[in-house]
């Protein structure tokens, strides 16, 4: 599904190199889980991937069912399957949640030549997506994320996944920010959409919200590369010990 | 020669080929008195620095060489329908002047004893206290055409006037009168490039308890200068509430004089402007609370590209004893490029120790964060500035009551940001 090879990045302003050639692979229906200290490159992984300015490929390749991602527009990669949750989703005042959902939705689907959803058809589809993740029809009548709570915000991140169903899902520390019921909920609708075909990249500084979306690899990420990879097992390992045995090891 | 008489020496010059029409005589005639004493305006008055009055100065009009867009907005809607071409009104394009509740006559057709004798150039002559305002005087003497619109109860309908061009030299002057009784209402709607050069003055005189909208696209047309003022008193408990669609123009000055003379009445007064290229748009606006407990708000959003410049000035009047006013300004302009440019005077003044009075003023360019959050769930480039654009525009619009009428002008700005993509 993804493949992501060797990858190195340097941010664009300043001559900083973030990622130092990060290799990974994740096959379909798999859910992969990156952890790592702060700085570590989590998130300038999350956010090259889906095609955010700011940032300098200098090496390597990422790609998703073989289609280079790296030279797409971000609206491409989404309508070919990406998706990114981001860690702090964006407020966009005067853009009603519904047009937003309906807007994106049918953006992909006329990309990929599919035909538009009807008004009736997306309506019904978007309250029985919202009513499991316990979004009521205000939050979907309010402009897209302005005056959600943490926890809201980040279910309605998990209810564009949704309706948007990508095949290839980044989490970027969808945790942060949750209280413990939000993250129940949270996780339970990203298990919900856990598929044979569909494949998640949970980046979380924390063991915790891997209980609730069990990973079948994780990865140790330092200093720009990926240094340790393991099961489940790992993560229980770093939330017992910290990274520093982690990092001295590899050093 | 010293300012004043390089400002008589202007108007002497502009009124050459202008010819005094003889009903409403002696309201013109007082009209033309004010308009001596002021002259007309020069980039050293301190409202027209940002704004250079020369090409409405002109003895000539500039030729609007380029087609105007008359496409017709607000379609669907049943209303008494009004044409104007060139500035004059078209009777024969236009419905019967007859509406339940309203009485409509020409100004051209307006005799000395026409009950607007004494509405006619009223609300224009109070509005020249504190800042003169020659354009509106000048108006006040030589309009030609217009409307008066005495409304008694609620409106059957709204009136909707298009204002169409056809004359690439025409030089309109047109004024409305709007006097609506106690508890009357009416919703009045106008569209169109109406003229090369127009200069357009409404008074609008509302009794207690009055409701009064309008909604207002001054339509597609890169050649037009205009002048606009809209004057606006409003007796206890009155509503008034007015947005503006500006897209395009060459020169555009969209003036408001909004007075509170009774104690809990509300002004609501919107504009969006929209400009690409040669457009420079200015929205000046007075508002004086002189009663308590009113509530007025100004929200003015421009959208700018190519080297277009927006204005704003904004006034907040607040007199000794209009205690728990309300009033909020907030004036915004979306800059889509490095050449184009914002120019905001935001003023209170207030003598009144228990109000609320609030304004900001911003300018900057579209949010990059939001514009990757909608591309990343699929949303492309064009599309994704346009909906922040339209996002952006979306407080002004909010301000028009009627969501068929507001969605007709959602749907006119898309056309234009469809035809100015690039």
């Amino acid at each position: 599904m993804l493949e992501i090879k060797n990858l190195h990045v340097k941010l664009e302003e300043e001559d900083k190199q973030i990622l130092k050639g990060v290799t990974l692979s994740i096959g379909a229906g798999e859910v992969h889980a990156i952890m790592g200290p702060n700085g570590s490159g989590k998130s300038t992984l999350s956010y090259v991937l889906s095609g955010r300015d700011g940032y300098t490929v200098t090496d390597g390749s990422a790609t998703l069912d073989g289609a280079d991602l790296l030279a797409m527009d971000p609206e491409l990669r989404a309508a070919q399957g990406l998706f990114l949750a981001f860690q702090y989703p964006v407020e966009i005042p005067g853009v009603g949640n519904m047009t937003f959902l309906r807007t994106a939705l049918n953006a992909q689907r006329k990309t990929r030549g599919e035909p538009e959803i009807s008004a009736g058809d997306f309506l019904k589809l978007v309250r029985e997506k919202a009513k499991s993740l316990k979004i009521d029809a205000e939050m979907l009548k309010r402009p897209v994320n302005v005056g959600f709570s943490g926890g809201e915000k980040k279910r309605n991140e998990i209810l564009q996944m949704a309706m948007l169903e990508p095949k290839m899902c980044i989490l970027d520390e969808t945790d942060s920010g949750l209280d413990v019921d939000a993250m129940k909920l949270v996780s339970e609708g990203v298990n919900a959409l856990r598929s044979a075909g569909r494949s998640f990249l949970v980046i979380t500084h924390y063991q915790r919200l891997l209980d609730h979306i069990k990973p079948d690899v994780v990865h140790i990420m330092a200093a720009g590369r990926i240094i340790k990879t393991g099961g489940p097992e790992l993560a229980l390992e770093v939330e017992n010990n910290g990274y520093a045995d982690l990092l001295a090891e590899v050093k | 020669m010293g300012a004043v008489s390089v400002k008589a020496e202007a108007l002497v010059q502009r009124l050459a080929g202008l010819a005094r029409p003889s009903g409403l005589a002696a309201a013109r005639e007082a009209a033309m008195a004010r308009l001596t004493g002021m002259g007309l305006p020069s980039k050293r008055d301190e409202y027209w620095q940002y704004t250079d009055p020369a090409a409405l100065n002109a003895a000539e009009v500039k030729p609007a060489d380029k087609e105007a867009d008359n496409t017709a907005l607000f379609g669907g809607l049943d209303a008494v329908k009004l044409v104007f071409v060139d500035g004059v009104f078209d009777a024969g394009a236009s419905d019967d002047l007859a509406l339940t509740g309203v009485s409509i006559t020409r100004v051209a057709h307006a005799l000395d004893t026409h009950w607007a004798q004494t509405s006619y150039g009223t609300l224009e002559a109070l509005g020249q206290s504190p800042i003169a305002r020659p354009w509106a005087a000048l108006n006040t003497a030589y309009a030609t055409d217009g409307l008066l619109i005495h409304v008694t109860g609620k409106a059957a309908k709204p009136i909707s006037i298009t204002y169409l061009r056809h004359s690439a030299h025409a030089d309109a002057i047109v004024h409305h009168v709007i006097k609506l009784d106690a508890g009357a209402e009416l919703t009045l709607l106008e569209q169109g490039p109406a003229a090369a050069r127009l200069n357009h003055v409404i008074e609008v005189d509302l009794g207690a308890a009055a409701r009064f909208h309008h909604i207002r696209a001054q339509g597609r047309d890169l050649g037009r200068h205009a002048v606009t003022h809209i004057f606006a008193q409003l007796a206890a408990e009155a509503l008034f509430k007015s947005f503006t669609l500006t897209a395009d123009g060459a020169l555009t000055r969209n003036e408001a004089v909004i007075t509170f003379a009774g104690p809990d009445a509300k002004a609501h007064i919107a504009g969006a402007a929209m400009g690409d290229g040669a457009f420079h748009h200015d929205d000046t606006v007075f508002v004086t609370h002189a009663a308590e407990r009113c509530e007025s708000r100004q929200v003015f959003k421009k959208v700018l590209k190519h080297g277009a410049v927006g204005v704003f000035q904004g006034k907040i009047l607040v007199k000794k004893g209009a205690q728990k006013t309300d009033g909020y300004q907030i004036s915004q302009a979306l800059l889509l490029d490095d050449d184009s440019q914002f120019l905001a005077k935001p003023e209170l003044e207030i003598y009144a120790d228990d109000v609320k009075c609030s304004h900001g003023s911003t300018s900057g360019a579209i949010d990059d964060t939001a514009l990757f959050y909608l591309r990343s769930r699929g949303v492309p480039l064009r599309a994704a500035q346009s909906l922040l654009i339209l996002a952006f525009l979306a407080d002004t619009i909010a301000e028009i009551e009627d969501e068929t009428i507001a969605e007709d002008i959602r749907a006119g700005l898309e056309t234009w940001l469809a035809r100015h993509e690039d």
